[in-house]
């Protein structure tokens, strides 16, 4: 049993076609055990997050009441993103899992609106929003070191809090990338072998070889989407992140949430004047 | 590339002596399970190693497959009567002569008399690129060889394309289709009573089937009701030698008059898709309508709006304007070519 499908072109060379299905159910699985074993741990075996350092009290009371997290534009991509990625999942598997519906051209047609939907993502963070603050930093890994050590029961000081992201959020933000730009370019490729009416067809724009392996990069970034959609659903959901999807939501969070998890030195809010009510700028 | 050799690999061969024999053998057996049926297309995916299945459920001896019986609601002709019997058939000769044309014109009396009706609308299609053994959609690839700017795609899709422009060669299947057949499909589950038109599926929905029989699935009969029973018939079927061949094209239609007035009419074209299609646009078109060249000139047309042809077959566009056009009128087209 491989994890690839090979086959003979008609000019006898082997060639991969496509990723053997059955990691579809490995994904799913792996997704699944992933939330069951995390929400086992944190319910019984994780220890009460600590912190270096407190929050000024001056700061505090002059920060806003509701802290903006991500603004409308930011909202609308990540939602209109994650239809489109649901969207993408269902059409592209469910017709492996046995339930056969004409999916081709509601798959590419949401792949289009995926894509979009990044390029937007790419220049609005590039260019308007804090780019670094989703890239891992120096902080990042000290603090990654520490809390190891802590974990394992070694010396080591406190980690400080997180800046807008923490360091998982931005790990699995990485992770999507690389999957999500792998999805994206070579299915935009493989277009050029259906009927679109968009793209001009074209199968030979590439020999056999190289489709074989554009066929098996689609296909394993896109099954890796089905354990990461799952596992970023199951921490949607979580209780303790139920802040940030509120954000995701509406728009901002509690002051007291942001306090508490994150560090006004890394994720700067302005202050207000005392007099001034309101939101503070979103990213 | 295929080569066809004297011996096929080996398999292991199961005979069961009844239908509920056999739906336990292929339900054991799952997708590692092959069907033979009358063995014309089965042989030749057989010897030509293309398709090496473990295990063949031979379904010659089961006896309550065969045959063909009258029932109050019109006819039950058993998935393993063969196609001379459907042919030579009094009642279907006359009641349903659209079924016993089409069946007529299936390839050879030798393959009449081995061909089963429940095979020839199962078969698999002839695509040669996919009965090569090439690894296109149909084969679980991921390309099309006929629809490429070289392949030689005469006998290909014009309707319906969807990735793969393989197309059904069955001949009875659109005669079925308009004599509003019902298939009988049994499995573990139970008995399931389907519409010809949809026993068939397009790439679309399954591109590598063209039907919707899943392992374990068994088509057991095909019933015609009385709808039908004396109606108008036409059927045509085109192909490159009149002595033996699968269809270019054929089309098939049944229709009620009153008069020279169209009541009611169901048409089906096989040969411009992956499944028969039933023309239904069409046959709400005419109704109504005077049985004429008009009518039929406007049924073309409407038949064959959206069709894409590939770089070699785009004849077929005229040609099942023409056909179905002549389904229309052509009893009238005849006596006016005769006089």
């Amino acid at each position: 049993m491989g994890f690839l499908e090979w086959a003979t072109s008609p000019w006898g060379q082997r060639v991969p076609i496509h990723i053997a299905w059955f990691l579809i159910w490995v994904s799913l699985i792996a997704g699944l055990v992933f939330l069951i074993v995390h929400a086992i741990y944190v319910r019984y075996f994780a220890k009460e997050k600590e912190f270096v350092g407190t929050v000024l009290p001056d700061l505090a009371a002059r920060l806003p009441e509701k802290i903006a997290r991500h603004s409308l534009a930011a909202r609308l991509f990540h939602w209109i993103m994650a239809v489109a990625m649901l969207a993408l999942l269902f059409t592209a598997f469910l017709p492996k899992a046995g339930i056969q519906f004409d999916w081709v051209t509601y798959h590419w047609i949401a792949g289009l609106v995926l894509t979009a939907s990044i390029l937007f993502h790419i220049v609005h963070a590039s260019f308007f929003l804090d780019f670094w603050s989703i890239w891992p930093d120096k902080i990042d890994m000290q603090d990654s070191g520490k809390r190891i050590l802590r974990f394992f029961g070694k010396p080591a000081a406190l980690p400080r809090r997180s800046g807008k992201y923490p360091l998982d959020n931005k790990l699995y933000h990485g992770v999507i990338v690389l999957c999500g730009l792998a999805v994206i370019v070579t299915g935009i490729f493989m277009m050029f072998r259906v009927r679109t009416g968009i793209l001009p067809r074209n199968p030979y724009l590439f020999g056999d070889m190289t489709w074989g392996l554009m066929y098996v990069l689609h296909g394993l970034a896109g099954v890796g989407l089905i354990a990461l959609i799952i596992v970023h659903i199951y921490f949607a959901v979580r209780p303790e992140k139920l802040p940030i999807t509120y954000a995701m939501i509406f728009g901002s969070m509690r002051r007291d949430f942001y306090l508490q998890e994150h560090d006004p030195e890394r994720w700067v809010v302005n202050p207000l004047p005392h007099e001034q009510k309101g939101m503070a700028d979103a990213d | 590339m295929a080569v066809i050799r004297d011996v096929m690999p080996a398999f292991q061969l199961l005979q069961p002596a009844s239908i509920a024999e056999a739906q336990r053998l292929l339900e054991q057996h799952g997708s590692d399970g092959w069907v033979l049926a009358g063995g014309l297309d089965s042989f030749d995916w057989l010897k030509d190693r293309i398709k090496k299945p473990n295990t063949v459920v031979d379904l010659s001896g089961i006896e309550e497959l065969k045959g063909i019986r009258e029932t109050g609601d019109g006819l039950e002709i058993g998935a393993m009567t063969t196609l001379a019997e459907v042919v030579q058939h009094p009642v279907i000769k006359s009641k349903y002569s659209l079924l016993s044309q089409s069946a007529a014109l299936v390839a050879s009396p030798q393959i009449r008399n081995q061909g089963t009706i429940g095979g020839n609308v199962s078969q698999d299609t002839r695509c040669w690129y996919y009965r090569a053994g090439w690894p296109c959609y149909r084969a679980g690839g991921n390309i099309c060889y006929a629809d490429t700017p070289v392949g030689r795609n005469r006998e290909h899709a014009i309707l319906q394309a969807e990735r793969c422009v393989a197309v059904n060669p069955s001949d009875t299947a659109p005669a079925l289709i308009a004599l509003d057949a019902k298939f009988i499909v049994r499995n573990r589950k139970g008995e399931r009573i389907v519409d010809a038109e949809d026993y068939f599926v397009g790439p679309d929905i399954d591109i590598t089937r063209l039907n919707i029989l899943q392992p374990g699935d068994l088509l057991t009969a095909i019933r015609i009701p009385k709808t039908w029973a004396g109606a108008q018939f036409y059927f045509e079927k085109v192909r490159d030698r009149n002595v033996w061949d699968f269809p270019l094209m054929n089309v098939a239609s049944a229709m009620l008059l009153s008069g020279d007035t169209i009541q009611s009419a169901r048409i089906a074209v096989n040969g411009a898709a992956a499944r028969p299609l039933r023309l239904k646009t069409v046959e709400d078109a005419i109704r109504g309508k005077q049985q004429n060249a008009d009518t039929g000139e406007m049924a073309g047309k409407l038949a064959v709006e959206g069709a894409v042809p590939l770089q070699f077959n785009a004849y077929k566009i005229p040609l099942m304007r023409n056909l179905v056009k002549r389904s229309i009128t052509g009893m009238q087209q005849e006596a006016a070519w005769a006089s």
